[in-house]
């Protein structure tokens, strides 16, 4: 009882993360009804920015974080300009291999400048934990879960409760008509970006400590957060969340009594359980495309 | 008909097998280094599995991103199966292929019926789980070590004859592809690919054709995958990681994504210039981010590839031959019962949500007759269309078309059992000329015109005739002026003979001469015997030719009858032009 518990923790923990880079998806999904395959990779870039700064130039840790930051706000705004937005009037299938393309350059320039041996950063506080009763409590996971619960509130409030939110979620639902309101809908794809790259960034910088930091653990992330996004229902902020730490808590499980190699593994047949059984996913409706 | 398209086929087909034969007398007498045999081996090996994302992403427009784990299936069964089980190449191989293939069709089947997204995560995380499996599943992969000892046949030990055997393959697979998007399949390929929606209206099973491409990619790779085994005499699972199946699409993408000789192009160029820039392996990742970086660059310039950019250039020394004859009459012949009504529709609804956009709506189209249905705009006439014709599943009702009760049918079924349509925003294959737009419409079972090409090519030229675009039947649909496509898509529609023909506004955008050529054309289709049923808003066009109409508000029935009654009654009026001083309760 005690382990199931422990291991409750840390899959939620591991969950809240692939909950952000979900989260992180669904905003660029619903802004532009393409899936940013180069999400786990913004999470890559934005762990290794905190070692470039944190380790190799021995930054304070909040310094290297906000630097950390502007460097994802920055390479959000790049990937929008050099990879969507240039093809944006052309169907779905280019834009995926475009961030197909970007996810490979920005994985593998990463391994050029780095080269393939993970990087180690420590965690945030001194303090590794606390013992609450049977369940040992990690400090990093705690943090995790304490970020992603104020980033999780910050979205409904930013989204539903602010007037640059609903321009957003204007922007998302029908470009035309939201251009013809006067919305500047170019400068609202380019803050989704933006926005989406914070996420993702904060979610690798979160995680770095517990996993290394490497080069796979941007496709890693992605996975994880894709097979989230269509277990809680494609589209779907409330569903992005909970299938994120449903996740998080099947896979550590299944590590603990199943099998640990084959860990990575347990996503994907969730995920193709979910498209045989019910692809809409948990909160999702069937979309089928207009005529 | 002409008699130049059939020979100038023969004459490509000479050609392709002298030039094939050359290729395969070369590699076998030049004398060869071992290290060029080796990157020649490779390149055969490599195109095979590179032709296979020809199929699947050039010609059907579906990501896999799984071909190195495909590839590795073939790879492994050739490896484990000669070296550990001691089998012969071939039944190694053969083992290779169809595992492949039963993979890759599981795989389609799963996820094609979703979108495309959704495709490319699954075959990234199958090919994360395959190479997890080759690493980790020891006793009987061998793990990181890899599978040493690999067997050629029998007949072709040495590197030089097994080199030869490659190059044959290859070329026998290569003609299958070249001559593959001008059989059936291949034009239902092309068709999905360009327009989704409108295929499954022409008649394709789209499901079935996207899982076919998808199951023959991945047994493209598996064969690919054993003859790079037997090449190499050893491999490694790191030869068929997700990289792998990134520089796969980077070579299908760089040479021309839709050809095989842009496929052979791309794997040429991706297998002999990083031996050529052996400095850029040295710095790991270097070369795949060079390739990422071109993967971004050739998607926003040059999507259509190399060999693509060539064709363009040279599409202009092959103007095909015009026919010769006149074209046919268009024969018609609607469903032979003598069921009074063409089309039952019985309590039909269609909720989205909260949003009743279809509620519980009946009526009846008579054998023969023209039917309008008409509404103010978001009065779910469209909806109802879509649900009719199989692409919105209803939330309750029935439909029956002549006697039989289709409500349950996917669209090309539907179209099968005699119901054709047109859209109302254009959807016409893009990248073809009209006449191939019109014989996919006549190309799907249920339609008797007689067997062969020849008969397609006559059905499709008469029903291009009747709309009276013929002579132009060879060129591209998108130098069609709007009008014209409107026509082509009715032109497509009645070259698979339907018994019924649902048209959504088909005179939106029209200028006034082209409503009366189309006022004229829907009485001629009329007269062949054809019921329609059609939807527009321009009421002079609908009281010309409709003999019934209903009228739809707010989702429901309001007004259903002989068109001059209907067309009377008040709250008909009221829904059209608003009454005053009460207006009618819209909540």
């Amino acid at each position: 009882m005690d382990l199931v518990l422990q291991l409750l923790f840390t899959g939620l923990g591991i969950g809240a993360v692939y909950a952000l880079v979900a989260l992180g998806f669904v905003l660029i999904f619903r802004a532009t009804n393409v899936v940013n395959f180069a999400q786990g990779e913004f999470s890559m870039v934005g762990a290794y920015l905190m070692v470039v700064f944190a380790v190799d130039l021995r930054w304070p840790y909040g310094w290297s974080f906000v630097a950390a930051l502007c460097g994802m706000a920055l390479l959000g705004a790049i990937f929008n300009l050099g990879v969507y937005y240039p093809l944006r009037n052309r169907s779905f299938l280019p834009v995926i291999i475009a961030t197909i393309g970007a996810s490979i350059f920005l994985s593998n320039t990463v391994l050029a400048l780095y080269g393939p041996q993970p990087q180690v950063l420590s965690g945030w506080f001194e303090t590794p934990g606390i013992q609450l009763g049977p369940v040992y409590l990690d400090s990093q996971y705690l943090l995790i879960m304490g970020v992603t619960l104020v980033l999780v509130g910050f979205n409904f409030w930013f989204f539903e409760h602010t007037l640059l939110g609903k321009k957003l979620q204007a922007t998302s639902q029908d470009k035309e008509m939201a251009a013809l309101l006067g919305i500047p809908v170019a400068a609202m794809i380019m803050l989704t970006f933006v926005y989406s790259a914070l996420l993702g960034g904060v979610a690798g910088i979160l995680v770095a400590p517990i996993l290394f930091v490497s080069i796979q653990m941007g496709s890693t992330i992605a996975l994880k957060a894709f097979a989230a996004t269509i277990i809680g229902g494609f589209g779907d902020v409330k569903g992005a969340i909970i299938g994120g730490l449903a996740l998080g808590v099947i896979e550590t499980f299944g590590a603990a009594y199943i099998s640990v190699p084959y860990k990575d593994g347990f996503a994907f047949l969730v995920l193709v359980g979910f498209l045989i059984f019910r692809p809409q996913g948990i909160f999702g409706e069937r979309v089928a495309e207009k005529a | 008909m002409t008699s130049s398209l059939p020979a100038r086929r023969v004459t490509g087909t000479l050609a392709y097998i002298a030039l094939a034969a050359l290729a395969v007398v070369a590699v076998g007498l030049l004398p060869l280094t071992d290290y060029m045999m080796h990157i020649l081996v490779q390149t055969a090996s490599y195109a095979i599995a590179v032709f296979g994302l020809t199929v699947v992403l050039g010609l059907c427009g579906q990501i896999n991103l799984a071909q190195a784990a495909f590839f590795g299936f073939g790879a492994y069964a050739v490896g484990l199966g000669t070296a550990d089980l001691h089998l012969n190449f071939w039944v190694a191989l053969a083992l290779g292929g169809g595992v492949a293939l039963v993979m890759g069709a599981f795989l389609g089947m799963t996820t094609l019926r979703l979108g495309g997204h959704y495709l490319a995560m699954v075959t990234i995380s199958f090919q994360q789980i395959v190479t997890l499996v080759m690493v980790n599943w020891i006793p009987v992969t061998h793990g990181p070590d890899g599978v040493g000892n690999i067997q050629r046949p029998p007949m072709f030990q040495s590197t030089h004859a097994f080199l030869g055997l490659c190059v044959l393959v290859m070329a026998v697979i290569g003609y299958v592809i070249w001559r593959l998007p001008r059989t059936p399949l291949g034009r239902s390929m092309r068709a999905i690919r360009d327009n989704e929606l409108a295929a499954g209206v022409a008649g394709i099973n789209v499901y079935r054709v996207k899982v076919a491409a998808f199951a023959l990619s991945a047994l493209l790779g598996g064969i690919g995958g054993g003859f790079f085994a037997g090449g190499f005499a050893y491999v490694s699972p790191d030869q068929f990681s997700f990289a792998e199946s990134i520089v796969f699409m980077t070579m299908t993408l760089l040479g021309g994504v839709a050809s095989p000789v842009g496929a052979l192009i791309g794997t040429a160029l991706l297998i002999v210039l990083p031996e050529s820039l052996r400095f850029l392996k040295s710095v790991p990742g270097l070369y795949l981010a060079i390739y990422g970086l071109s993967i971004i660059l050739i998607i926003r310039y040059r999507p259509e590839g190399i060999w693509g950019f060539v064709q363009h250039r040279m599409r202009r020394w092959f103007v095909p031959a015009p026919f010769l004859g006149a074209a046919l009459e268009l024969t018609l012949v609607p469903s032979k019962d003598d069921a009074p009504i063409a089309l039952g529709v019985h309590h039909l609804s269609k909720h989205f949500g909260g949003l009743k956009a279809v509620d519980d709506i009946s009526f009846s189209v008579r054998r023969g007759e023209v039917h309008a249905l008409i509404g103010p705009n978001g009065s779910g006439k469209t909806t109802t269309l879509n649900v009719l014709s199989g692409i919105y599943a209803e939330t309750s009702g029935r439909i029956v078309l002549c006697g039989r009760d289709v409500t349950r049918l996917p669209p090309y079924a539907r179209t099968a059992a005699g119901m054709g349509r047109t859209f109302q925003n254009i959807r016409l294959f893009r990248s073809m000329p009209a006449l191939e737009n019109v014989i996919i419409g006549a190309e799907h079972p249920g339609n008797d015109i007689g067997s062969g090409h020849a008969a397609l090519v006559e059905r499709a030229r008469a029903a291009l005739a009747f709309v009276g675009l013929e002579a132009r039947a060879q060129e591209p649909v998108t130098g069609f002026s709007y009008g014209h496509q409107r026509l082509i898509e009715i032109a497509r529609a009645l070259a698979g003979n339907p018994s019924l023909l649902l048209l959504d506004e088909p005179a939106a955008g029209l200028n006034s001469t082209e409503k009366q050529g189309l006022r004229d054309l829907l009485r001629r289709i009329a007269a062949k015997g054809l019921t329609i049923l059609i939807i527009d808003h321009d009421m002079t066009l609908v009281t010309e030719v409709a003999e019934r109409i209903t009228v739809l508000n707010f989702g429901r029935r309001i007004a259903d009858g002989v068109a001059a009654d209907v067309l009377r009654q008040p709250d008909v009026i009221a829904a059209y032009l608003g009454t005053e001083p009460d207006a009618p309760d819209r909540a």
